[in-house]
Parts: structure tokens; sequence; C-alpha cells
């Protein structure tokens, strides 16, 4: 047991636990004002729901050595998960601390397709789809890239800190929320406008922040690997905000802040994969060309296809995490990490082909069960709020409260 | 010279300056009101504690027309604005006595277009 590693991974889990509230600021920012609390709520409780999913069972499901699709329930309750280390996930610091920092994964991910049906899902349906997709879409997917036995994992698929898991998993779920649930009211004669910037702003500073923790963290000790990721992990979010403030700049003559915000997160997601893999020249191909592909799925595809994918979470996190996960495919080098794989680029063309196959099942897996579950929820509950409540905002329909007052 | 005042809806908005639009009235003054009708409001919880009767949210258009202009304003709006529910709102018809432009001094209905 080390304890510098151990005091690291623990500040790393406090460091990814904000993301969640900050993301809760960014897509909060992105909404008009009386649907504000309605999205700080379901972040929220995400974070308070899966937070007792995770210690009960989806830990389990996750991470118990159990069959390749998932681990099953040997390790219920944190049963035989205990302050000692456990070799197989890291050697040097308490299996709990492994278990608390992989629990803010797991949070933040749902929270990430609230994006795609924001200012119109039901609560109630929101926490149960939301529950029944941790257990069965991420917790099992959880488990092939990263779990012991898991397919994808022995398959040789380089997945550092959550590209397939998190980003295209919680990508191609909102994109499926989008189709289902259906376009906002009134959408065609005016595309609302963001009620807050700096609530963006803010939001995308907490989460650049909380990402040291997501990608440093992965490497699971405070070494080389963690300052390597650390490091590419800035230089790809540096990149991306740049390059979509000049993309704006040239096509639409003059550069934003929600596009320069847009694109450090798109930066952050595309680097996730690869952090443990690439060196810094990569990274900064790797964030210049999230941000053109990025651009072009939200403000190019997007309004062709017509989905209303109100927020973007399948255009930057999903769209962004297959460009990462590929990318890790092309840039990664032994050089950086000897556990890892060389790349297309460094004379191995076969990791190209394994990513692109976990991307594939990921993405199809995720797309399937994603759907399933949200047509159980939609016949039984249904999902969608009625138009009169879409028109009032969730804030006061779905929880009584308003998030700004008019007069005091 | 009319002023015409009507509240309604927030999110009519758009669809009611659009139909405005339409109907040839370009100036129009908007601001956020809060108030109620037949609807009494609305009920809030803070902490547990019910606050009822709270007001609602809505939008307060001023339009200065010259007569001709009346007939299709008040058109524009209610075809616009209508929901056919509680809440949708009203249009008040107000004489206008005088309107001056500030830029040229101009007074009366060739200060108002």
């Amino acid at each position: 047991m080390n304890s510098g590693d151990t005091a690291f991974i623990l500040i790393s889990s406090a460091l990814v636990m904000l993301m969640t509230p900050g993301l809760a600021f960014f897509y909060g920012g992105m909404v008009r004002r009386k649907n504000m609390l309605s999205i700080l709520m379901q972040c929220f409780i995400v974070l308070c729901a899966l937070s007792l999913q995770w210690v009960l069972f989806g830990y389990s499901l996750s991470f118990a050595p159990g069959s390749g699709f998932w681990g099953g329930l040997g390790w219920a309750g944190l049963n035989g998960v205990g302050l000692e280390p456990y070799a197989d996930y890291s050697a040097t610091i308490p299996h709990q601390a492994f278990m608390i920092f992989q629990a803010m994964f797991a949070i933040i991910t749902p929270a990430l397709i609230i994006g795609a049906f924001a200012e119109r899902m039901k609560f109630s349906a929101f926490l149960i789809f939301t529950l029944l997709w941790a257990t069965f879409v991420y917790d099992p997917v959880c488990h092939w890239v990263w779990g012991i036995g898991g397919w994808l994992r022995s398959l040789g698929a380089l997945d550092f800190a959550g590209g397939t898991v998190v980003h295209i998993n919680a990508g191609i779920a909102a994109l499926v929320s989008a189709l289902v649930i259906g376009r906002r009211k009134n959408l065609d004669h005016h595309a609302p406008a963001p009620h807050n910037l700096p609530f963006i702003v803010l939001g995308t500073g907490l989460l650049w922040f909380g990402w040291f923790g997501f990608n440093a963290g992965s490497a699971l000790a405070a070494n080389g690997l963690a300052v390597n990721a650390f490091v590419v992990t800035n230089t790809a979010a540096a990149a991306a905000g740049l390059s979509w403030a000049l993309i704006e700049w040239f096509h639409n003559g003059k550069p934003t802040m929600f596009g320069t915000a847009s694109g450090a997160v798109a930066g952050l997601v595309a680097i996730t994969p690869a952090a443990g893999y690439v060196s810094v020249i990569p990274a900064i191909i790797i964030g210049i060309l999230v941000s053109v592909i990025c651009f072009i799925a939200v403000s190019v595809i997007k309004p062709k296809l017509g989905y209303d994918d109100s927020l973007d979470a399948f255009g930057v996190h999903c769209v962004g995490g297959i460009w990462g996960a590929l990318a890790t495919g092309l840039f990664a080098s032994k050089s950086v990490n000897p556990a890892g794989a060389d790349g297309l680029f460094f004379g191995n063309p076969q990791l190209f082909m394994i990513q692109l196959k976990a991307v594939a099942v990921v993405a199809a897996y995720s797309f399937i069960v994603t759907f399933v579950i949200y047509k159980l929820v939609d016949m039984t509950i249904g999902v969608r709020v009625s138009d009169k409540e879409e028109s009032m905002g969730l804030d006061l329909t779905q929880h009584q409260e308003r998030a700004y007052t008019v007069l005091e | 010279m009319k002023l015409i005042i009507a509240i309604i809806q927030p999110y009519k908005l758009e669809d009611v300056k659009e139909e405005l639009y339409k109907a040839g009235v370009n100036l129009i003054t908007v601001s956020e009101v809060l108030g109620h009708g037949r609807q009494k409001g609305i009920t809030e919880v803070y902490r547990g504690s019910k606050e009822s009767g709270n007001l609602l949210r809505k939008v307060r258009l001023e339009i200065a027309v010259n007569e001709e202009f009346v007939e299709p304003t008040i058109k524009a709006i209610t075809s616009s604005a209508k929901t056919g529910e509680i809440g949708d709102g009203k249009i008040f018809v107000l004489d206008l006595k005088e309107c001056i432009r500030i830029r040229t001094s101009e007074k009366g209905p060739a200060a108002i277009g």
C-alpha cells in the first residue's frame, strides 16, 4: 500500500465528484430559465441515487470477478471490498479507494444523457430510466472494458479513462433519448437562447478542473503516467477550445464564448480514452480535430437530420468520444505507456481495428438496450410531460419551485 | 391613435411577434410582468412550506397604432396568443392623446408610423 497513491486517488475522486454539479451548471446555463432547476435537480439526484446504487450492487455488477457479461452480485453491499488493496485493479491503494473513484464515473455518465431530453422529461420517468440505465447499460459495459474477465479488455481495446464506457455509451443513449422523446414544442419558430452563458462557463471550468481527477486519477497512482495524463488533458482541452473559437471566427465572423466552452469540453472528451497512451503532440492534433468534427456534427448535421438533442449530449460526447477512441488507435505509443500498445502511426494497424470494434459493439449495445428501457418506461408511466407543463416549465410543474424571482 | 396593451403567455411572444410583423406592425415594446387573473396563480413549495397564490409570469406588449391598424393588430394578437386555455391573457385598447418622435419632434399619426 502506498500513502501517496491513496491520497492522490481520494483527491481525484473528489475532483470527479465535482464534475456532476459542474455539468449541472454547464447544462443549466443552456436551458431556458423556467427549466434551470430541473437540470440542477436531475444532476443532483443522480449523485444521490447512483451513489447508493453503486455501493449496494452497481460496483459488484461492474467489477466483481464474474462472467464476460457482468460481474454478478458477489461484492453486493461492498461485501469483501475492504481496506486492503485488490491487486488486479490497483495494487497500491485500498480496494474501497478504487471503488469510490469508480463510483464518481458511474454517477456522471448517466448525468451526461440529461442534455438530450432536457426541458421535457418527467422527473419520475427520468429517475426510473436512470436507475435502469445505470444497471443494465453502464454496469455491463464498464465490466466489458475494465472488469476482470471483461471481454473487450481481454480483446486488447484501450480506454484509459472512459471514452467508450462513459462518453460513447452516454452519447448513444442521448441520441436514443432525443429520438424517442421527440422534439421540444415550438422549436421550428425559434431556437431558445441559453438563459445564462456565465453558468455555462462556470460549468466548463468545473468540468475542466474535475477532469484532471478523471484522467490523471485513472493512472490509479501518483506517478509519471498520471502526469502524462494531466498534461495531455490540459493540452487537448486548450487546443480544442482555441480550435472551436477559430472555426467560428472564420465561419460565422465572430468567436463566441459558448463555442469556446463547447470546444474545451469536446477536447476533454476526446482525450479521455487516449490520456494514458499518447504524448503531447498527438494531444494537440486530437484537440484541434475534435472541434472540427463536433462543430460539423452539431451545427451542420444535427439541423439537417432534425432530431432535438437539446444540449448536444450526442453531438459532443458521442461524436467526440468516438474520435478519441479511434485516435487512441492511431496515436497510442508504448513509449508513453509500456502497458498499452502501439497505434497505427507507430506501426500497429491492428489496434485501430480493435478500437473500431469496441466502439461499434458498445454503441450497438447501448443503442438497443437504451431503446428498450425507454420504451418500457414510456409504456408504463410515460416519459414526457404534458404540453402545458412543458410550456410552464419543469421547475414549477415538476418541483414547485422556481430558480429566479422577478420581484422580491 | 390608440395604445394597445396586451398581456400574454411568455412562451407565445415569438408567435405574436411573427404575426404582428405579418400585419405590418413593427413597433412594439415588451416587458416582463407578474400577474394573475382567474387562474388564481400557482402554488410553490420551499422546504416544505407552501406558498399559494403566487403570481405567474406574463409578458406585456405595448403597441401604439394609427386607427387603420387597430383591428389588424388585435386580430394578429388574438390569433397567435390563443391556446384556448385559461391564462391566455387580455388586450386593452386605450385612446392615445399624443405621440412625439424624439429624433425629429414630429407629432401625431406621422410620428407613430
